[in-house]
C-alpha cells in the first residue's frame, strides 16, 4: 500500500492553500516517530498526566448475568479528561510544539476531544481554539463549560447540520485562514493523510496494551474486540495490534439512530456510498447526488456521515465488520452497564457495549470479549434524563 | 487559440462567478448573459454543494438557496447548453469533488464537452491527487484549472508547469469573500508563476471595488470576483440582473 492509502481508501484531497502544512506535518511526524527523546516524553505524559496503561477490568457481574462469553471492558474513560481522546491529542500538540506551532484548533462532536484539546493546549501552553456544531454545545453544555474553563475559546459552529460535520468544515475553514503557526489537532482516524495515520499510531495504544494485558490475564488472545465507530479513532486503536491476529473477531458498531431504515442515522457502512470528503476518499452518507447527507444519533460523537478510511478499507477485505446499533439499543446498555457494573459509559461507547449484550449470550463461556470503553457518561447524564423525560434541573 | 485563451489575450480579463440555481437556474442564465454584456470575459459557475469547505458565508448560503431548489448537475448541463444558442463566452465550472465522483467522472468530462462547458476547477484537488481526473479532462479537451495560494511557495513550478487554461492564483489566507485589505505580496507569486509558465493567471478571493480590479490587473492578467457578485444576487434576488450589468461595467472599466 502507498503512503496515505488504504486499497482506494484515503488519499489528500484538500485545497492547495493546506498542502504544505500537511506535507511538513508527514515530515515532521515521521522523523519524530522515531526520535527517543520524543517518544520517552510521549511515554511519561501518558503515564504521568493521562494515567495510562488504562485498566482492562473483567466485567464479573456482566458475564455471570448474560451468561455466556467473559467480558472485560477497557477502561480509557479512567483516562484523564475521561475518554481515548487524550492519547492522540497528547501525541499531537507535543508534535505541533516540536514544530514550533504556537497555537491549536480542533473539532469537536460530543465535546470528548475538544476537551482532551483544551486540557493538553492548557499544559503545553498553547492557545486553543475549539469548534463545535452549536446543536451540540446544546446537548454537550457541560463540556463547552469545562473547554472554556480550561482557557480555551469555543466557537459555536451555525452553518449546514450545525454538528461534527460543519464543526469539521469550520475547523478546515480556520486552518486555512491562519495555518502557519497552528496545528489542526484532528480527532479522529479521518481527514487527509498524515491524519489517519497519525491518529492511529496515537490511539494503538488501546490495543497494544489489551494484547500484554490480556495474555498476562487469560494467557491468551480475546475472540472478539468490539469499539464504537464515529471517524472510528478509539475503535481503530482497538483494532490495529490485532489485524494481524485471525483469530480475534474485530466489530465497530456504527450509530443507527432511531434505525438505519428511518433516515435518521449515521450508519455509514450499512447506508453509505464511496465518496470523496474531508480531505479522504472512504465511505460517505449521501444522496444520489454526491451530497453529503444530514445524519443523526443521540451520540453526539458518532453523528459524522463519514468513516476513516483505514475503516472502509477492513471493511472492504473482510478484515472487520461493522453493525449498525440504535439509540434506543445505546441507552438501554447505558443504563445496563450503570446499574450491573457501576460504570456510567459514554453514550458513544454505551452503543459498543450494546452489541457485546447481543453477542455475549450466544457465546460459549469459553470465549472471551473485550469492549473498548472509550469514555465516560458523566457528560451524558443530563442528554439521558431528558430522553428519559426526567426533570433533573441541573 | 481555445476560447479561455482567447479572452485572455484582448486584455486584462474579469471573471464572474456565481452559484448555479440561485435564486433559480433560469435566474442565473438571465445573470450570466447580463453580466457577458457588461463586458465579463469569462463566467465561473460554482455547482452547488452541501459542504463548500473554501467558501465563506455569502457563497455557503447562495449553496443553501441553490440546493433548496433542487438544482443537480443533470440541470445545470441543460442550463449551459441553453446558454450556448445565446453566447460563446468561456464558461468554467467551480465544483467540489464529491458531485463529481458520484456523477462519475467519464460521464462528468463527456457532459462538460457536449455542454459547451471549457473547464473546470475543483478546490479540494490539488496537485498530488489530479492524475485521478486528468485522463477523463483530456479524453473530452476540458481544461483542469489549478490554484496557487499564498503557501504554495516551491509548488508553485511544478504546479505552473502543468497549468492549462489559467492559474487561479488565490490572493489571501482563508476562504472566500470580500475583504478590505489584501495582504499577500502577489507581485512575487506573479513573477514565480511567470517564470514557470505562460499560461494566464486570475487573482481570485476577496476582490470587490474597482480600485482593487485596477491595482490587481495592472500585474496580473485577469481578476476574480465571486462573494461581491454574489452579494448582489443575494440582495435583489430576482431582479437582480441589471445591478450585475452596472457593478461588472464598473469593474470592467477599471480595468482597463
Amino acid at each position: 500500500m502507498t503512503d496515505g492509502r488504504y486499497g482506494k481508501h484515503g488519499g489528500q484531497y484538500i485545497p492547495e492553500i493546506l498542502m504544505n502544512a500537511i506535507i511538513e506535518l508527514e515530515k515532521s511526524y515521521n522523523y519524530y516517530k522515531n526520535d527517543p527523546g520524543f517518544n520517552n516524553e510521549l511515554t511519561a505524559l501518558l503515564k504521568d498526566y493521562a494515567g495510562r496503561p488504562s485498566l482492562l477490568y473483567y466485567a464479573k457481574n456482566m458475564t455471570e448475568d448474560l451468561g455466556g462469553a467473559k467480558i472485560y471492558l477497557k477502561r480509557e474513560d479512567l483516562n484523564h479528561t475521561g475518554s481515548h481522546k487524550i492519547n492522540n491529542v497528547l501525541g499531537q500538540i507535543l508534535l505541533a510544539k516540536k514544530m514550533g506551532k504556537k497555537r491549536v484548533i480542533a473539532e469537536t462532536g460530543a465535546g470528548q476531544h475538544g476537551v482532551a484539546t483544551a486540557t493538553v493546549a492548557a499544559l503545553m501552553g498553547l492557545e486553543c481554539e475549539i469548534f463545535m456544531g452549536l446543536e451540540d454545545t446544546g446537548r454537550q453544555a457541560l463540556n463547552v463549560f469545562r473547554m472554556e474553563l480550561l482557557g480555551a475559546k469555543v466557537h459555536a459552529v451555525t452553518s449546514g447540520t450545525q454538528t461534527l460535520k460543519d464543526a469539521v468544515n469550520e475547523t478546515l475553514r480556520e486552518w486555512a485562514t491562519r495555518v502557519d503557526d497552528t496545528h489542526y489537532v484532528m480527532g479522529s482516524v479521518m481527514g487527509p493523510h498524515p491524519f489517519p495515520m497519525i491518529v492511529r499510531d496515537f490511539q494503538s495504544i488501546i490495543g497494544k496494551e489489551v494484547k500484554e494485558q490480556i495474555l498476562e490475564l487469560e494467557g491468551r488472545l480475546p475472540d472478539a474486540a468490539i469499539a464504537c465507530v464515529g471517524g472510528g479513532s478509539n475503535a481503530m486503536g482497538l483494532f490495529y495490534d490485532f489485524i494481524k491476529e485471525p483469530s480475534v473477531e474485530l466489530i465497530g458498531c456504527e450509530a443507527a439512530g432511531s434505525g438505519i431504515d428511518t433516515g435518521y442515522h449515521a450508519a455509514t457502512i450499512a447506508k453509505g456510498q464511496l465518496g470523496i470528503f474531508h480531505g479522504m476518499k472512504s465511505y460517505f452518507c449521501q444522496d444520489e447526488h454526491g451530497q453529503i447527507a444530514p445524519v443523526y444519533s443521540i451520540s453526539a460523537g458518532l453523528d459524522y456521515p463519514g468513516i476513516g478510511p483505514e475503516h472502509a478499507y477492513l471493511h472492504d477485505t473482510h478484515r472487520a465488520k461493522y453493525v449498525p446499533v440504535t439509540d434506543a439499543e445505546a441507552i438501554h446498555a447505558f443504563e445496563y452497564l450503570s446499574k450491573t457494573e457501576g460504570i456510567i459509559p459514554a453514550i458513544e461507547s454505551s452503543h459498543a457495549v450494546a452489541y457485546a449484550l447481543k453477542l455475549a449470550p450466544e457465546l460459549s463461556s469459553e470465549k472471551i470479549i473485550v469492549i473498548c470503553l472509550s469514555g465516560r457518561g458523566d457528560k451524558d447524564v443530563a442528554a439521558i434524563a431528558k430522553y428519559m423525560g426526567v426533570n433533573i434541573n441541573e | 487559440m481555445s476560447k479561455i485563451e482567447a479572452a485572455f489575450a484582448k486584455g486584462k480579463a474579469f471573471i464572474g462567478f456565481l452559484t448555479a440555481g440561485d435564486p433559480t437556474l433560469e435566474k442565473t442564465e438571465e445573470f450570466i448573459l447580463s453580466m457577458t454584456e457588461a463586458g465579463a470575459d469569462l463566467i465561473e459557475i460554482g455547482i452547488p454543494f452541501s459542504d463548500p469547505i473554501a467558501e465563506g458565508e455569502v457563497i455557503q448560503r447562495a449553496n443553501v438557496r441553490a440546493l433548496s431548489v433542487n438544482t443537480t448537475l443533470d440541470r445545470i448541463f441543460g442550463m449551459v447548453k441553453g446558454i450556448r444558442l445565446k453566447t460563446q463566452i468561456p464558461i468554467v465550472f467551480l465544483t467540489y469533488l464529491n458531485p463529481v465522483f458520484t456523477y462519475g467522472y467519464d460521464h462528468f468530462f463527456r457532459e462538460c464537452g457536449s455542454s459547451g462547458v471549457d473547464g473546470v476547477i475543483i478546490p479540494d484537488i490539488p496537485y498530488e491527487e489530479k492524475g485521478e481526473l486528468t485522463p477523463f479532462s483530456e479524453k473530452y479537451g476540458i481544461d483542469m484549472i489549478s490554484l496557487i495560494a499564498p503557501t504554495s511557495r516551491e509548488r508553485i513550478e511544478k504546479i505552473a508547469g502543468s497549468a492549462q487554461g489559467y492559474i487561479y492564483c488565490v490572493s489571501s489566507m482563508g476562504v472566500t469573500g470580500v475583504r478590505n485589505e489584501i495582504k499577500t505580496d502577489l507581485s512575487s507569486i506573479l513573477s514565480d508563476i511567470r517564470a514557470a509558465t505562460n499560461v494566464p493567471t486570475a487573482v481570485g478571493f476577496g476582490i470587490s471595488t474597482p480600485e482593487q480590479a485596477a491595482q490587481i490587473s495592472t500585474y496580473a492578467d485577469g481578476i476574480i470576483v465571486g462573494s461581491a457578485i454574489v452579494k448582489i444576487i443575494e440582495k435583489y434576488g430576482n431582479d437582480a440582473a441589471k445591478h450585475l450589468y452596472e457593478y461588472v461595467f464598473s469593474m470592467k472599466k477599471a480595468m482597463a
